[in-house]
């Protein structure tokens, strides 16, 4: 699904990421661990194409990135949920809106009583009309999460999901992540929330990457 | 491959400009560039419409001296006051034979005097003063030959001097030729600012929402989904801002000076005929001045951001 072999990133003269080959598998839960300004945003950022690989190849749905033209990265974004930890709304548009800009931006109209359900499962139906700064933390957190599978992506990568949540709203949010790992959805989580990792492995059967010195390992049975 | 790029640019325009509310509304309604640009495409507008008068004033007047002097010529007949008579009808007599001069007539001294009347006012005593005869020649369809007449004028009345108008005539013509291009020009100028103005504003636009572009870049928006937003929103109010310049301008134009109170060059700084239709072509070029400069503007600057 998402292969990296032997990547290198570099930015502003020195090396980010080093000799990283993996592959996520189809249906498979990582976590991807390390202190702050590891890499851990600059790998998810590679495997949905909004960094280049400075060095290697990624390959994504069997492309590999330097040869895929804008419009068909636009078009792999769509198979590519993505959370960020500031979750980016459009601010001026309710939160329904926000929700199914996936769909609107590929041309398709949501499905009202399918953007009822959604909206439901992650706990946000009363909040449809709310504009997204009359949000709580938590509730764009899961708003993210909503807009991140409105079109049924193959794979979400979420960026330190949780940070801004108290523990028990991480725990939430993980158990819709987990729940869409069991429909089959390949899921990367970056955190440095190990407690997280901990209460994840007990639910699904989850990988942890760590980022050490600019290369990926997989972590010990310490996690 | 020439012929389909027509259609090809049709497609790209109305492609752009469809209406998608959902597109429209992905980027934030209100901002300092929506009036920078619907006043900008006004002012220009309003100064196109000025420079398309004096392009076709100018055009008109070249014109009208064309036709007025063209096929006419004028001899001046210089002799003692005793004489001038005779040596008249001399001239007279060689034009009666000259092939191409349909007509020859002397002024009458009336004449005479209300050509001189806006220098010297209406009381010129023009029998006191030793004034040449003027006699106006008519040429036919196919015109003398100026410089025979002037060898055959030499040799039978050597006080006659023939002014067959060219000097006058040319830089009338090379004066108008440059007011016309002089209004041509200003319109590229006014045209090439206002695209200029826009890609600007369009650029502060896209700067300004480059928040909105990542996020739409980020659930899977293409560069042209993205440019059509912004695309449409410039197109428009410079089509707007276009008509109401055009239409200030047009009644500026119509309330110039009438020729009786102004008279000269200004009384024909206007429209005319089918030319008062001119104006309202440039709401339209002013919206697709708007639209490429802002699809220039926003293809180039999507892929800076993203």
């Amino acid at each position: 699904m998402i292969a990296f072999d032997n990547v290198a990133y570099s930015y502003g003269g020195g090396e980010l990421l080093s000799d990283i080959s993996l592959r996520l598998a189809p249906g498979s839960f990582h976590f991807l661990t390390g202190p702050s300004g590891a890499g851990k945003s600059t790998f998810l950022k590679l495997c949905y194409a909004e960094l280049l690989p400075t060095a290697g190849r990624v390959t994504i749905f069997d492309r590999e990135v330097r040869s895929i033209n804008r419009d068909d990265v636009a078009r792999m974004r769509r198979r590519v949920g993505v959370v960020h930890q500031d979750c980016q709304f459009l601010d001026h548009l309710p939160l329904a809106s926000n929700v199914t800009l996936p769909l609107t931006v590929s041309g398709r109209e949501a499905n009202a009583q399918d953007l009822g359900d959604l909206l439901q499962w992650v706990g946000l139906h009363h909040l449809a009309d709310a504009l997204p700064p009359q949000l709580s933390g938590g509730e764009r957190q899961r708003a993210a999460v909503a807009r991140a599978i409105i079109m049924g992506p193959d794979v979400i990568l979420a960026d330190e999901p949780t940070g801004n949540l108290d523990w028990e709203m991480s725990v939430r949010l993980l158990t819709l992540l987990v729940e869409l790992n069991k429909m089959g959805k390949t899921i990367v989580i970056a955190t440095h929330d190990l407690n997280l990792i901990r209460t994840a492995k007990q639910q699904v059967a989850a990988r942890v990457l760590r980022i050490k010195n600019r290369r990926i390992q997989l972590a010990g049975a310490d996690l | 491959m020439i012929r389909e790029m027509p259609a090809r640019a049709l497609f790209v325009v109305s492609r752009f400009l469809r209406v998608d509310r959902h597109a429209d509304r992905v980027v934030p309604p209100n901002g300092p560039s929506a009036w920078l640009t619907i006043f900008t495409a006004a002012a220009m507008s309003f100064l196109a419409v000025f420079a398309l008068a004096l392009s076709l004033a100018s055009g008109r007047m070249a014109d009208r001296w064309a036709d007025a002097l063209a096929n006419t010529a004028t001899i001046r007949v210089s002799a003692p006051s005793d004489q001038i008579d005779m040596q008249t009808r001399s001239v007279l007599d060689v034009l009666a034979t000259t092939p191409g001069v349909a007509s020859a007539r002397a002024m009458t001294d009336d004449e005479q005097r209300a050509l001189l009347e806006p220098w010297f006012g209406p009381d010129l005593p023009i029998d006191a003063l030793p004034l040449p005869r003027l006699i106006e020649i008519t040429e036919d369809g196919a015109g003398y030959d100026a410089e025979g007449l002037r060898q055959r004028l030499a040799a039978e009345s050597p006080g006659a001097v023939l002014d067959d108008h060219t000097r006058w005539r040319k830089p009338l013509a090379v004066a108008a030729g440059r007011l016309r291009l002089l209004g041509i020009v200003s319109i590229v100028l006014i045209l090439g600012t206002m695209a200029a103005m826009i890609t600007l504003a369009a650029n502060a636009a896209l700067a300004a929402n480059a928040q909105v572009i990542r996020v739409l870049r980020l659930v899977g928006a293409r560069d042209s989904y993205i440019a059509r937003a912004f695309v449409r929103r410039f197109t428009l109010r410079a089509f707007g801002g276009g008509a109401i310049g055009a239409a200030l301008g047009l009644m500026g134009v119509a309330f110039l000076p009438s020729a009786d109170t102004a008279g000269g060059f200004l009384t024909g700084l206007g429209f005319a005929g089918a030319g008062w239709l001119w104006p309202f072509a440039l709401p339209p070029v002013a919206g697709l001045v708007a639209f490429g400069a802002t699809r220039f503007a926003a293809l180039r600057k999507l892929k800076e951001l993203t």
